[in-house]
Order: structure tokens, then C-alpha cells, then sequence
């Protein structure tokens, strides 16, 4: 007795204590016989020559005392008791152990006890929940594949992919009617359309210069006649001309105002094409027909 | 060496070799700021070669005109692609049919529409929780629920009592979304990504809206392989089949060199040859780390494809997608 305060004088104020923790409020003690975790003159082992503890190890709690009378056998100097699984009766095995024993230590081990029994439980409730499984990363292989998405993002040019695709589909038409843009589909039976025009008023150019001369003979020869054939090409001509040049006049006025959808039909300047007829049209409402080809 | 062995008259004569001088190479030399010197010097010297050359090349090429042969087309990793033998075929019977007949078949006939939920690992941080906001209003008919510590394998049978049809969980490390997990439901397969360059809406220079309720199109682009075809479906499988054109949105996933970009845009076109696209959305970035057959089981789940370091990434030109 008489050296433990001698002990205390020495480590706990004055001299070094390897297990001592100091903090801004409070010094804690290391020590893993501790009974509290603060360096007390009640709390220090190494201060105190009758001492206990309770400590688990593996799930299970024991009672750890120490005796003046072990004093010199550092060997033997922790005596251990297994206490019970059932939490009262290790309670009972403490007071029984700790029987004559000051109150400070009794209390604080039951106290210690009731702790680590709780914080068991928690880890046998935890461990029956998911687990979070930790995968370390590998710097080296994060710092590989970063770098991989890099190059592929360049690689990939996103926004001309997806441009490219979006005008495919609207090739293909899987958008239906709701863009007015003369589509590919249209633009080819146009040109199809010019094409025969084209061959067509080759061979009326033709007829037509025959029926000038004819004509121009004619008024010698079959006057009645050449007035009906002339009237009647000249019908002709007329509706394919009108029909083709209406066509035309849309194609050019969309390809011009590209931002107009189209939806109400336009009153332009009229376009001619072949300046050897003079044609007087009205403009109609576009009919049906022609916008929904393809 | 040279000359017939003497003492050997009746021999033919050995054949001339050429006897070079001893050369000493720049990494002989042990001071190394000389080394240095003269590897630098040999370094400019052969750029100067090659630029000689090209100018050569350059001037052969303009001689001859129209007749020159083609300029030869650059290598790029993915002219260099190890060709894959798992590479879809678009006539492959085989592969029709195991589509007609795979966990996708229902809903690519139109008879189940998808409905899906998407969760997070435990407790997310405000990251991934506007993550998730944010991927609910791009996928339609969507639900966010928060998972306070419920077990994944107690959650897929509720979620298939209610008539869900995907399940998509984003992993969180260190307060960001590292991880998806995507499942399809009834009984379909698993896939786990690694997610990465999640860009959030307000992280994304742009200058649009929030996305609409309309429904957006699908773009798939670059699924090849077999592997590439399933998780194509996959991804198909979360959109409704019938997409709102009026809406004008579109959500591409894009799949470079085993990296699936996600993107989504609105788009307008401007006239037939061009249209304007701008990005709305979040975006991020997936690359597939396994395949598994059934729904989310760690532990007994058939796995229908892992990605072993090891083995696949040993190639810089072979890919898996």
C-alpha cells in the first residue's frame, strides 16, 4: 500500500508514464488492464496493488484480479475467471469474486461488463445483416482504365455519332410526317419526276419545233388541223409545266427557308424555266397529293 | 572468316563476308550528360530523316498525279480490333432465335412494359441521391426509393409482386456513384458496371430545360459481340417501346472500346442535312465488369461473364462489347 502511492507520485504527476494519453481535458491511460481508460489514482494499475478488470477475448468475458500478494510474481500476477454467458449470473460471479473488495472496483467492472456485453451483441446483430464487402482499388489500374475512357471518349465523337444517327432515322423515315423537310425519298421522286418531264418536253421541244414549221406550212396546207393539235399540246404542256414549276417552287423556297416547317403554303415570286412559253398560272393550295410521297 | 582455311587446298573457296568496323552505340557512353547530348543529337537526326522522307514521298505523290496509289488509311485501335469470333452477324439465325427466346422476348413483343426501380447502397450522400433524382426523370415510368438497409434478395420479390421490370442499384463510394447494378426482373439477367464521370445536370455546360415527360428514343451504337448484343437489350429493355417523337429527346448509349457513354439530348433539326443536338440530362460513363444469369446473387448467381483482369486486359486491342 504504502508503495502505490509512491508509484502514483511518480507517474502520475511528476514523471513519465508510457501508457499515460494526454488531451486538451482529460489523460487517458493505455493500459489494457485499465478498468476505465483515465489515468485516475483510483483507475491505474500499475498505482494500485489490488486491482480487477473485465476483459473479453473471442466473445467471451473474463475477470482479471490482481493481489498484493502476487505482487512479486509479475508471471501469476492476473488471476482470470471465466464469467458466465447469462448476464445475470456473471453479474453474481462478479460479486462473488470481488466480494470484499472496495465498492469502486466492484461497480466499475460491473459496469465495464454490462458495456462489453452490449457492444457483443451489436457485432452479432451486425454481423447477421449484409456486409459491406471492401474492395481495395488498385491505383495503377484505376489511373489505366481513367485514362482508357479518356481516349475513348475522343475516340468516339458522341455528338457527330449521334447526329449521324438521328439523320439516318429521319432518312428512313421512322419519324413519319412530323418534319415537312423534303425528304431524300421525295427529292429522288422529284428528280425522277424531272427526269421524265425533262425527257418528255425534249420530245414536245422537238414536236413543238415541228408544229412551228408545220405550223408556219401548215397555214399552207391543213390549217384546222394544226390549230387542234396545237391546242391540244399546248394543254398539255401547260399542266406539266404548271405542276412541275408549283414542285420547283417549293423545293427552292424550302431549301432556301430551311428554318419554315412548312405548314402554310407560300405566296412567291414565280419561276420559270423554260422562257419559250409564257404560261399564266394560278397559284393553288398545294394539294395533298404531292407532300406525301414516300 | 575470308579466304580458303589454310592447309586445306582441296576445298572450295569460302564466299567473301564483309567485316564491319566495331560501331559503338549512345548507351555505351557512361557520362551521362553526354549521353544525353548525343542521344539528343541522334534523336534530331532522325527526325530530320523522316521528315526527308515524307517530303520525298509528298513529292512523288504530286508527280504522279491523278495515278498516284491512295493514301494509306492511318491505324486506329479500332481498324486494329482483334477480331472477335463472338461478332453478331445481323442475318445470324441463331442468334434471332435465342433473342425470340431470351428474358427479353416479352418485352421486345411488346407485352410487358418496363417499370423500373432504382435504388442506392446504404445511406447515399446528396451526390447520388440527385443522382438518382435525375436518372428517374430520364427513364420514364421510374421510381426512386430510398434503401434504408434492406436486404437486396427481400427487396427483388416485392418488386416483382408489384410489377416491376428493372431493378437498377446505384453503388456509392466516397460520396459519389461509383457502380450500377442492373437487373432485370423477372428472373432476367444481372449486370455490374463501374460507373464513372457522372456529370450531374447543372455540371453540364448547357443551356436547355429540364427533360420533358415525353417518351425519348433509344440509340444503341456499337454493341458487336454476342456479350455487346445482350447488354444492348439490356438497355433497350428500360425504355418504352413506343417513343414520343414529339417530345424530341433522345438518350444514347454509346460503346466504345468496352466504355458505354450514356448520354441524353434533345435534338431539332434544322433542315434534312443537319440537326442540332443539346444536352440535357445527366451523363456517365459504364464499363461491364460481370454478367450473371439469374437476379442479384452474390454468391450463388451463375455467372455468364466476369471480367478477369488478367487474361482480358492483356491486349490493347481486343474487346469484349
Amino acid at each position: 500500500m504504502h508503495s502505490d502511492d509512491v508509484v502514483w507520485s511518480m507517474l502520475g504527476n511528476r514523471q513519465f508514464c508510457s501508457y499515460k494519453m494526454t488531451t486538451k481535458t482529460q489523460n487517458f491511460c493505455r493500459n489494457e488492464y485499465n478498468l476505465t481508460g483515465l489515468c485516475n489514482r483510483s483507475s491505474c494499475p500499475l498505482a494500485n496493488s489490488q486491482y480487477a478488470t473485465v476483459r473479453e477475448e473471442k466473445g467471451r468475458c473474463y475477470l482479471y484480479m490482481k493481489t498484493i500478494e502476487r505482487a512479486a510474481f509479475p508471471r501469476r500476477l492476473w488471476e482470470r475467471v471465466l464469467l458466465s454467458k447469462n448476464y445475470e449470473k456473471a453479474l453474481e460471479e462478479i460479486d462473488e469474486n470481488l466480494i470484499y473488495w472496495p465498492r469502486f472496483i466492484r461497480h466499475k467492472c460491473k459496469q465495464r461488463f454490462t458495456k462489453i456485453t452490449q457492444y457483443l451483441i451489436r457485432i452479432r446483430k451486425l454481423t447477421l445483416k449484409r456486409q459491406r464487402k471492401l474492395v481495395p482499388l488498385r491505383r495503377k489500374i484505376e489511373r489505366r482504365e481513367n485514362r482508357r475512357e479518356e481516349k475513348a471518349l475522343i475516340a468516339a465523337q458522341l455528338d457527330n455519332a449521334i447526329e449521324k444517327e438521328l439523320l439516318e432515322r429521319l432518312k428512313q423515315d421512322t419519324y413519319g410526317d412530323i418534319y415537312n423537310f423534303p425528304i431524300h425519298a421525295f427529292d429522288k421522286a422529284l428528280q425522277q419526276q424531272e427526269a421524265e418531264s425533262e425527257s418528255e418536253s425534249d420530245a414536245e421541244r422537238e414536236e413543238e419545233d415541228e408544229d412551228d414549221e408545220d405550223v408556219d406550212k401548215r397555214e399552207f396546207v391543213e390549217a384546222e388541223d394544226s390549230e387542234l393539235s396545237d391546242f391540244e399540246d399546248m394543254d398539255k404542256l401547260e399542266t406539266s409545266s404548271e405542276e412541275e414549276q408549283e414542285e420547283e417552287e417549293e423545293v427552292e423556297k424550302k431549301a432556301s427557308h430551311s428554318k419554315w416547317k412548312g405548314k402554310t403554303p407560300l405566296k412567291g415570286p414565280a419561276r420559270r424555266k423554260r422562257p419559250y412559253i409564257e404560261i399564266e398560272y394560278e397559284e393553288e393550295t398545294e394539294p395533298s397529293t404531292k407532300t406525301k410521297t414516300a | 572468316e575470308g579466304g580458303p582455311v589454310p592447309g586445306d587446298g582441296a576445298g572450295p573457296p569460302a564466299p567473301e563476308r564483309v567485316l564491319f568496323p566495331p560501331t559503338f552505340s549512345v548507351s555505351e557512353i557512361k557520362n551521362k550528360q553526354r549521353r544525353h547530348f548525343m542521344f539528343l543529337r541522334w534523336k534530331q537526326q532522325q527526325r530530320k530523316e523522316k521528315l526527308a522522307l515524307k517530303k520525298k514521298r509528298r513529292k512523288e505523290r504530286e508527280a504522279l498525279g491523278d495515278k498516284a496509289p491512295p493514301k494509306a488509311v492511318p491505324k486506329t485501335i479500332e481498324n486494329q480490333r482483334v477480331y472477335d469470333e463472338t461478332t453478331v452477324d445481323p442475318n445470324d439465325e441463331e442468334v434471332a432465335f435465342d433473342e425470340a427466346t431470351d428474358e427479353f422476348a416479352p418485352y421486345f413483343n411488346r407485352q410487358t412494359v418496363p417499370k423500373i426501380l432504382i435504388t442506392t447502397s446504404d445511406r447515399p450522400r446528396g451526390r447520388t441521391v440527385r443522382f438518382c433524382e435525375q436518372l428517374a426523370t430520364v427513364i420514364p415510368n421510374s421510381h426512386v426509393y430510398y434503401r434504408r438497409g434492406l436486404a437486396l434478395k427481400r427487396i427483388i420479390p416485392q418488386c416483382i409482386a408489384r410489377d416491376f421490370t428493372d431493378l437498377i442499384v446505384i453503388n456509392e463510394d466516397r460520396k459519389i456513384p461509383n457502380g450500377l447494378v442492373l437487373s432485370h426482373l423477372p428472373d432476367g439477367p444481372t449486370a455490374h458496371f463501374r460507373m464513372s464521370s457522372v456529370r450531374l445536370r447543372k455540371e453540364i455546360k448547357r443551356k436547355g430545360k429540364e427533360p420533358t415527360e415525353h417518351v425519348p428514343e433509344v440509340i444503341l451504337n456499337n454493341f458487336t459481340t454476342r456479350l455487346g448484343h445482350s447488354i444492348g437489350r439490356m438497355f433497350a429493355a428500360l425504355f418504352p417501346h413506343n417513343p414520343q417523337f414529339i417530345g424530341r429527346q433522345v438518350a444514347t448509349f454509346h460503346n466504345q472500346r468496352d466504355y458505354i457513354f450514356f448520354r441524353f439530348h434533345r435534338y431539332i433539326f434544322k433542315s434534312e442535312k443537319k440537326v442540332g443536338i443539346q444536352e440535357l440530362g445527366p451523363r456517365f460513363t459504364l464499363k461491364l465488369r460481370s454478367l450473371q444469369k439469374g437476379t442479384f446473387d452474390s454468391k450463388f448467381g451463375e455467372y455468364e461473364w466476369i471480367h478477369k483482369r488478367r487474361e482480358m486486359d492483356r491486349s490493347r486491342r481486343k474487346f469484349h462489347l
